[in-house]
């Protein structure tokens, strides 16, 4: 703290703020009611919106979930039809990927998170976001329309032409609806690029960017740049099915492998939209928890980016049985191991960072160890599809199932849960039960394995998948799998009951509970409207853990002479030399 | 933020710190806007390269039937408006908010007869029967020259491509009237004139799809 | 024989694809798991050993170590080369079919195999194929996309319209093995099953020709073998039970309501439209599923059939 810091106090009036424990005013106070919140452009509440909507709709894709496995407990019909079964891991795939997994963390997670972390007030674009989030909700719309038109069962691919021949109507809406949701995603990847590029606070260079949002930048361009491309695959779809236009269907002289590289063009990508925020939310959570600088920061900014620009080039390996061309077979499956590598690399990163920490085995760091177990297992199944000859034995069976809950859900949905009740203290200013925090962690972890273990030996062993009915020897691996999923819902419903009472009567949370050095931790929690009542001031690394708390807490010192925005220029030109 | 209270301008929304964060932060956004705009079109223009190189021969024959003067004229008149909004632009940093009008008018008024000889040109085309996918349903003299299995999906092509590409010049007509509106109120000066500045760009991008869009249907030999 | 993670994988009924795929299997799951637990052990380890003592737990600074990094870098990419190079190689040998193949064409269509051979002879779900020699599968789709897989030969590829894929295997036992759809295509793609069966070459050549040649018998007869041969009995059922389309049994001369309101009775005329274009009158209560039969099957077989489902009373 002492010389430089003297200097800058003395000629740039930083002065600091610390966070006050007993606030009178927060976003949740500021404006009430349902049409305060239905119109606010606040970013913290629309991060809750959205969050509450991915709920929503986790659970209700959950629920099918238990539903396909309950039916797959025989071999052969045990409760609902073949046409039913088939609708419902159409629905709970499409559900899965397009209203929860995609949002869930950027949407909302992010939202809330990402401007405070900034030290800004809000995102660049307030009421885009909100134009986001309606946007959404208008794509989820059309989603329920098309399943009161018969729904849909194509799978959440939407291959042609089975999609351009059954059953049109259901198929156009929910086409229509991921079009539009499509947008949702574009625009919130516009207004994150435009705010991290302009509305950082004074003094947070690209080189003290928390690593969270080196994650959502990454994440924000492959939004801008794939998602373009399932919109007008998916506009030409719904062209298809309305008046025939023939562009992927073979008999009017269309080609279908064409489609499938279309949508894997963005649906590649999209799934690092999906799991880097993820590793954003790991490296603040294993840095909190270990009182540690993170190991490697710009190995794990950088491989973010690296990620997001590779990913781009691998669409083709979920097509090696396709019928798609030879040399594009080989240069595909050779970049797949080169996307292999930058995710290799944060892992190591993360578990370097843990030696010589101060290790604190809360909820959310519970959550980070399950993420690097289960991640690691996917990473290492998706070496294996990589790998040619392995694949065409692979593809399109349990095997690739279980690899990829692994990587979305063992990967994406763990770090959410670990991102969700590291910052649920200061989104709610409520803390919740440890206790129940850490047995429904360990109970997700069992279930998990359980359900989907079995199913990377019975998808070795040829089981395909979308699978109503299947042949006997299958059946004790689907079995011991469905009571797996039994035991995971059970964890997730004890969540929900914590986290519930948490709202109702949870114990009041501190400013900063885990004593963290990130710069949104150091508003009061709840934040208040503006996220914090100065303007923020960063010198240091966000995860300069060696140094004093103080340093932390800066923002420049209220002027008198009303010519503050001159001194903010100097505290950033000053801090970029430091 | 109680310090900047004092130097903030009327179009300063509170979460920026002065108008120039503003004005970049909108420029920026509307460029990422644009990059995704070019990967939407992007998709199409890849199925038309794949198409093309499967059934050159129908591209060429095909194109026989779209109208190069009319798509020629189009093509002046989108120009000639990406001129009048950018004189738009000049004017609104110039403070002239009269010239601004007149600019945007015209601008407005050039999109609409890009619109209408667009609108002329389909009417024709579906008047023989050239129609996209399933409705495809030539007339005789049609057949006589463009006798191809696949001709619908040319059009079909050409009617997704140069449909969309119509969508967003209604939308930007839209835009402008909007525009003209504010700029009627007196919301514009030279201080403050970001949403003329982005939907110029975006109109410049309309513009720009449209001069590929003309020579890869068009005008193929 | 006997790795770690044998158990994974079904019986490897092809020498070509031992080393190939079995073993790049194996050995990327040893090397995954040998990582998996040095990762799961140091941050066991790390929990234990460093755990939080007090708030005032000061740890060092480290940003980064390049000898480490570089290290954890090159030698994963140095494993997934080797990865890369294996699989490929064995792929190239999934590509590249023998000159001497013994060639046999199959059709997908909802929700059936057709296999037909060199001479004729034709099957439904069953391909048979001669022990001790390649055989090369040459795949087509009548409708949407199916894919063609036999867990056993390790060997898959997608069914597209429009075009040619084709798989080969060379069996060196005889027995059976399954065949998968792996391609999601509509209701009953988790029965689309078939089975491959493997013959002594001289059964085999024996099988061909007993099954060869045109059909024979009665016209009711070769009706009868055509429903079985193209896999009507999948939605329609012979003796009234409910299926995805309307029973056979008791079918003619029957009163059925269509779609579109109207009603007629059962007749010849209906029944041929019905199989050479089934959309054209769809009976109320059922989708139209069916593909048409236009050009694959001519005016007698057609007949035929219709006198068979006569006889279904």
């Amino acid at each position: 703290m002492a010389v430089t810091e003297t200097k800058k106090m003395t000629t740039l009036q930083v002065q600091r703020f610390k966070p006050s424990e007993n606030p009178t005013n927060n976003y949740l106070t500021d404006e009430k009611g349902v049409w305060a919140w239905m119109t606010t452009v606040d970013h913290k509440k629309i991060g809750l919106m959205y969050l509450a909507s991915v709920a929503f709709f986790f659970a209700l894709a959950g629920f099918l979930a238990i539903a396909l496995r309950t039916e797959l407990w025989t071999p052969a019909k045990t409760f609902i039809e073949a046409d039913t079964y088939n609708q419902l891991f159409t629905l709970h795939g499409a559900m899965m990927v397009f209203f929860v997994l995609i949002p869930s963390i950027p949407a909302a997670l992010g939202n809330f998170i990402m401007p405070m972390q900034l030290g800004a007030k809000d995102v660049a674009f307030p009421r885009l976001n909100l134009a986001s989030f309606y946007i959404y909700v208008i794509g989820a719309i059309f989603t329920f329309i098309s399943l009161s038109m018969n729904g849909f069962d194509t799978g959440w691919t939407f291959y042609t032409p089975y999609s351009s021949d059954a059953n049109s109507a259901g198929v156009i809406w929910v086409t229509l609806g991921v079009f539009i949701l499509g947008f949702s995603s574009i625009l919130t990847g516009t207004n994150f690029i435009t705010t991290i590029h302009k509305l950082r606070a004074p003094g947070i260079t690209w080189g003290r960017l928390p690593l969270n949002i080196w994650a959502l930048y990454a994440t924000s361009i492959i939004q801008v740049l794939a998602t373009p491309v399932l919109a007008i695959t998916i506009l030409l779809l719904s062209f298809e099915n309305i008046m025939d236009i023939g562009i992927f269907d073979p008999a009017l002289g269309g080609d279908p492998v064409l489609y499938q590289h279309f949508f894997w063009f963005y649906s590649h990508p999209a799934v690092y939209i999906m799991i880097v925020p993820g590793f954003g939310i790991i490296s603040e959570v294993i840095s909190t928890f270990s009182k540690k600088t993170v190991f490697g920061y710009w190995a794990i900014a950088l491989s973010s980016l690296a990620i997001a620009f590779i990913g781009f080039l691998v669409w083709g390996h979920h097509m090696f049985t396709s019928g798609q061309s030879a040399v594009a077979t080989t240069v595909f499956s050779f970049l797949t191991f080169l996307v292999g590598i930058p995710t290799g690399i944060k892992i190591l990163n993360w578990v370097a960072t843990l030696y010589k920490g101060s290790i604190e085995m809360k909820t959310p760091m519970i959550y980070v160890f399950i993420f690097l177990f289960l991640f690691s297992i996917g990473g290492f199944t998706g070496i294996m599809l990589g790998a040619l000859s392995v694949d065409i034995h692979l593809h399109d069976t349990y095997y690739v199932v279980a690899h990829f809950h692994y990587v979305m859900m063992g990967g994406t949905l763990i770090a959410l849960l670990a991102g969700l009740h590291y910052w649920w203290p200061k989104m709610t200013g409520k803390m919740y039960n440890e206790t129940l925090g850490k047995i429904s962690a360990v109970l997700i972890f069992i279930g998990f394995n359980m359900t989907f273990l079995p199913q990377f030996v019975m998808g070795a062993q040829g089981m395909p998948r979308r699978y109503y009915n299947y042949i006997d020897q299958f059946q004790p691996f689907h079995q011991t799998s469905t009571i797996g999923s039994y035991i995971l819902a059970v964890g997730f419903l004890i969540i929900l009951y914590y986290l519930s009472k948490s709202l109702i009567n949870g114990e009041k949370a501190p400013s900063n509970p885990w004593n963290s050095r990130g710069l949104e931790w150091q508003s009061t929690s709840p934040p208040d409207f503006h996220n914090f009542d100065h303007t923020p001031v960063v010198i240091n690394h966000p995860y300069d853990y060696h140094k004093p708390m103080e340093e932390f807490q800066l923002g420049i010192a209220v002027s008198h002479n009303g010519h503050g925005e001159h001194h903010e220029e100097a505290v950033s030109e000053e801090t970029e030399k430091a | 933020m109680a310090n900047h209270s004092a130097s903030q301008q009327v179009h300063v929304q509170h979460h920026f710190v002065d108008s120039d964060q503003q004005f970049d932060s909108a420029k920026l956004g509307m460029w990422v806007f644009l990059v995704n705009e070019i990967l939407f079109f992007g998709g199409l223009f890849c199925a038309y390269i794949i198409f093309r190189v499967w059934y050159p021969e129908l591209f060429t024959q095909a194109a026989l039937e779209l109208n190069k003067v009319w798509g020629g004229v189009n093509t002046i008149v989108l120009i000639g408006s990406s001129l009048t909004v950018a004189m738009a632009i000049r004017s609104a940093q110039k403070n002239q908010i009269k010239g601004l009008r007149i600019n945007l008018m015209i601008t407005i008024l050039l999109a609409c007869v890009f619109l209408v000889i667009k609108y002329f040109e389909y009417e024709h085309k579906l008047h023989l029967g050239i129609a996209p996918g399933s409705f495809w349903n030539p007339t005789p003299e049609v057949l006589a020259v463009l006798d191809h299995p696949k001709a619908n999906i040319f059009f079909s092509i050409y009617y997704v491509m140069t449909g969309i590409h119509g969508l967003h010049v209604l939308v930007g007509i839209g835009l402008m009237i909007w525009l003209y509106i504010r700029a009627g109120k007196g919301h514009f000066n030279s201080e403050y004139y970001t949403p003329v500045e982005i939907t110029g760009l975006y109109w410049h991008l309309v513009d720009l799809i449209w001069i590929f869009l003309f020579p890869l249907l068009y005008l193929i030999e | 024989m006997g790795r770690l993670f044998d158990f994974m994988l079904p019986e490897n009924k092809s020498p070509l694809t031992a080393d190939s795929t079995d073993g790049l299997f194996h050995f990327i799951n040893e090397v995954s798991l040998i990582i998996l637990l040095g990762i799961t052990i140091a941050l066991i380890y790390f929990a234990i050993k460093y755990k939080r003592k007090s708030e005032d737990d000061k740890t060092p600074v480290i940003y980064h170590n390049h000898a480490l990094e570089i290290t954890w870098s090159v030698i994963p990419l140095l494993i997934t080369l080797v990865v890369f190079g294996w699989g490929y190689s064995g792929w190239l040998n999934l590509k590249a079919v023998p000159a001497d193949a013994y060639e046999i064409h199959v059709t997908g269509f909802k929700w059936n195999w057709a296999v037909n051979y060199e001479n004729g002879a034709q099957t439904l779900n069953e391909v048979h194929v001669p022990k001790g020699r390649p055989v090369k599968i040459v795949l087509q789709s009548r409708d949407v996309l199916h894919s063609f897989f036999v867990p056993d030969y390790r060997v898959k590829h997608d069914v597209v319209p429009g075009r040619y894929t084709y798989v080969w295997f060379q069996a060196e036992e005889t027995g059976e093995s399954q065949i998968f759809c792996t391609e999601y295509c509509g209701t009953s793609h988790s029965d689309m099953l078939a089975k491959v069966i493997v013959h002594e070459p001289d059964e085999f050549e024996t099988w061909l020709e007993l099954n060869g040649g045109g059909p024979s018998g009665t016209p009711v007869e070769q009706g009868e073998a055509l429903v079985i041969q193209q896999g009507c009995q999948t939605c329609h059922s012979i003796d009234g039970s409910p299926k995805l389309a309307p029973s056979f049994k008791g079918l003619f001369g029957k009163q059925e309501q269509i779609v579109d309101g109207s009603s007629l009775t059962v007749d010849e005329n209906y029944l041929k439209e019905s199989i050479l274009n089934p959309g054209a009158k769809i009976v109320s209560g059922y989708n139209n599923i069916m593909p048409p039969y236009e050009g694959l099957l001519n005016d007698d077989e057609v007949t035929n059939i219709i006198e068979y489902i006569k006889t279904l009373e």
